[in-house]
């Protein structure tokens, strides 16, 4: 079951994707989703599906395993949707009981929608195609270059890595657990919302009773090898930019460009 | 009760980069009230192939019938299967999460729907089972115990479901061997008394030895040998190859047979071997 969430895992071929330097991919993200905001008529999605097409092709990751990301958010689209479709006033198309769907309603509902999907799948694609280490040594260094927050960088990243770093470990001490109260006879799919939540007790002590547990041991550790944060650290690999970065810097541009000037279509 | 294992396989991510076969076309029957060792080296499939036994995995491929009847199949009632399987998973003690141990005990039983007066009963019976004194225990937190009792509280959390058979993964993994002997000698009388059906996974040879009446050696998701002690240990090279060992005082009884090509080398507990050694002793001095 929970080994079915794709946002955030790595997906690892040999591609180009997979090669380029982690600041470019953030660098790309961050822009695509600017980009995203940016678009106001349908030739702009047209514009990021080719985008993200070529990207996924290239990436060597299957579309479906892409597209998984998006049925966890499945729900929250669906609200979005349904929200938009009702509430816009504008001129009424459908009349559905005391409800009205107005034109506009439904522009906007699938505006939201696509806008939703591609914010997904394009972060995912990001993920997908980074290690965590690789991505929060792009964050390190991305987080460098701003003044003010340089001092401060090497502990943020160090966070985000022990918190990457501890996604599985917990993923897998909640199945064992659940396992555990499961073989007790804990029932966890059925009764109310309250019963559920009820249930979930069984499962929640433990998993933070060993969460403060492994942060203990973990600080202990550190500490046991002289580890004293940002103070003059070296690093093992530094991170260099390629020639192929440039090439992707281009076409990402160039692509952001395109999309950019489909507002004057 | 018997279980019997038909052409058992499963598959961990199938269909993605990450896909591996953890058990591989596995059959075995297991007798009622049976004592088995399993063993294996990390990574072999005893973990899966255990959790199949309560229906906390479904098989890819493959049947398993407990009593006769099929466990995955959709007319079984998957609580009445956990109920009869009793499955302790290592570190049990992780699991603990009540205010109180007597709380957390009867977390089972009432997960069964029984009466209060009857999980009472059960949780008492279950506490002194595994060695603790219940007007003692009853009302302290599981946190405040020391490892060793949480780990009997845990196990006395799954006994207290009155299980027919009794998987247990290596309950005495990080216990100090008076904490370790113990243990086992709960599981062990709790087998002669009651006659349960007890599956026990370690890795220590010298208290499979000790217990177990048959073992079942995994390798590589399969099943390499199903066997008595007796017959299992003779094959010291085939359990080295796949990583395992005889216990210890095998290996003694082998060189001592250097010495002396009448000694039995197929013993396998520190008692048979002292028998043994004075067999030998009395025999050098009559000659």
């Amino acid at each position: 079951m929970l080994k079915d969430v794709t946002i955030g895992q790595y997906y690892p071929t040999n591609s180009f994707i997979h090669k380029l330097d982690p600041r470019t991919k953030i660098h790309f993200t961050f822009l695509y989703i600017i980009a995203l905001f940016t678009i106001d008529n349908f030739y702009g999605y047209l514009a990021a599906f080719a985008l993200l097409m070529g990207i996924t092709l290239v990436s060597k990751i299957p579309v479906g395993y892409i597209l998984r990301g998006i049925k966890g958010l499945v729900f929250i689209i669906l609200i979005t949707v349904l929200i938009n479709l009702f509430m816009t006033p504008g001129t009424p198309k459908f009349e559905i009981w005391r409800l009205t769907i107005t034109e506009e309603g439904l522009e906007i509902a699938a505006f939201m929608a696509l806008r939703l999907i591609f914010l997904v799948t394009g972060t995912s694609i990001m993920t997908l195609t980074t290690s965590p280490i690789a991505l929060t040594d792009g964050i390190e260094y991305s987080l460098r270059s701003i003044p003010g927050v340089k001092k401060y960088a090497h502990e943020l990243a160090m966070m985000m890595t022990i918190a990457l770093r501890f996604i599985p470990t917990l993923m897998e001490e909640t199945d064992r657990i659940m396992k555990a109260q499961k073989a007790r006879g804990a029932d966890l799919e059925s009764g109310n919302l309250v019963q559920r939540a009820k249930n979930l007790i069984p499962i929640l002590v433990p998993l933070f009773v060993s969460a403060f547990r492994r942060a203990d041991e973990l600080a202990i550790a550190m500490e046991a090898r002289c580890y004293r944060g940002g103070h003059d650290r070296t690093r093992l690999n530094e991170l260099k930019y390629n020639k192929r970065d440039v090439y992707a810097y281009f076409v990402i541009l160039g692509m952001m460009v395109a999309i950019f000037a489909t507002r004057w279509l | 009760m018997s279980i019997e294992i038909k052409n058992l396989s499963h598959i961990y991510s199938q269909g993605s980069p990450f896909e591996s076969i953890a058990l591989d076309d596995i059959s075995a029957v297991i007798d009622k009230g049976s004592f088995i060792g399993l063993i294996g080296h990390t990574g072999s499939g005893k973990s899966t192939f255990i959790q199949h036994l309560n229906v906390l995995l479904k098989p890819t491929m493959g049947q398993i019938f407990i009593d006769g009847i099929d466990i995955n199949d959709k007319s079984t009632k998957v609580k009445s299967i956990r109920q009869k399987v009793g499955l302790v998973f290592q570190y049990p003690e992780h699991q603990l999460f009540e205010e109180t141990v007597e709380k957390d005990v009867a977390f089972g039983p009432e997960n069964l729907g029984l009466g209060d007066a009857e999980i009472k009963k059960r949780v008492k019976d279950a506490l002194t089972m595994v060695g603790l004194d219940y007007d003692k225990i009853k009302d302290k937190s599981p946190f405040e115990l020391s490892g060793g009792q949480m780990r009997r509280v845990a196990i006395a959390g799954v006994l207290a479901m009155k299980p027919s058979i009794l998987i247990l993964d290596e309950p005495t993994a990080g216990l100090d061997p008076r904490g370790r002997d113990d243990i086992l000698n709960v599981i062990s009388e709790l087998h002669r008394r009651e006659k349960i059906t007890v599956i026990l996974v370690s890795h220590s040879m010298e208290d499979i030895a000790k217990h177990v009446e048959k073992i079942m050696v995994m390798f590589d998701g399969k099943i390499k040998i199903f066997d008595t002690p007796q017959n299992v240990f003779s094959q010291v090279d085939l359990l080295e190859n796949i990583g395992l060992a005889v216990p210890q005082v095998t290996y003694l009884m082998r060189k001592l047979k250097e010495i002396d090509p009448l000694i039995d080398q197929n013993i396998y507990t520190v008692q048979q071997a002292k028998e043994e050694i004075i067999r030998m002793m009395r025999r050098r001095k009559d000659a």
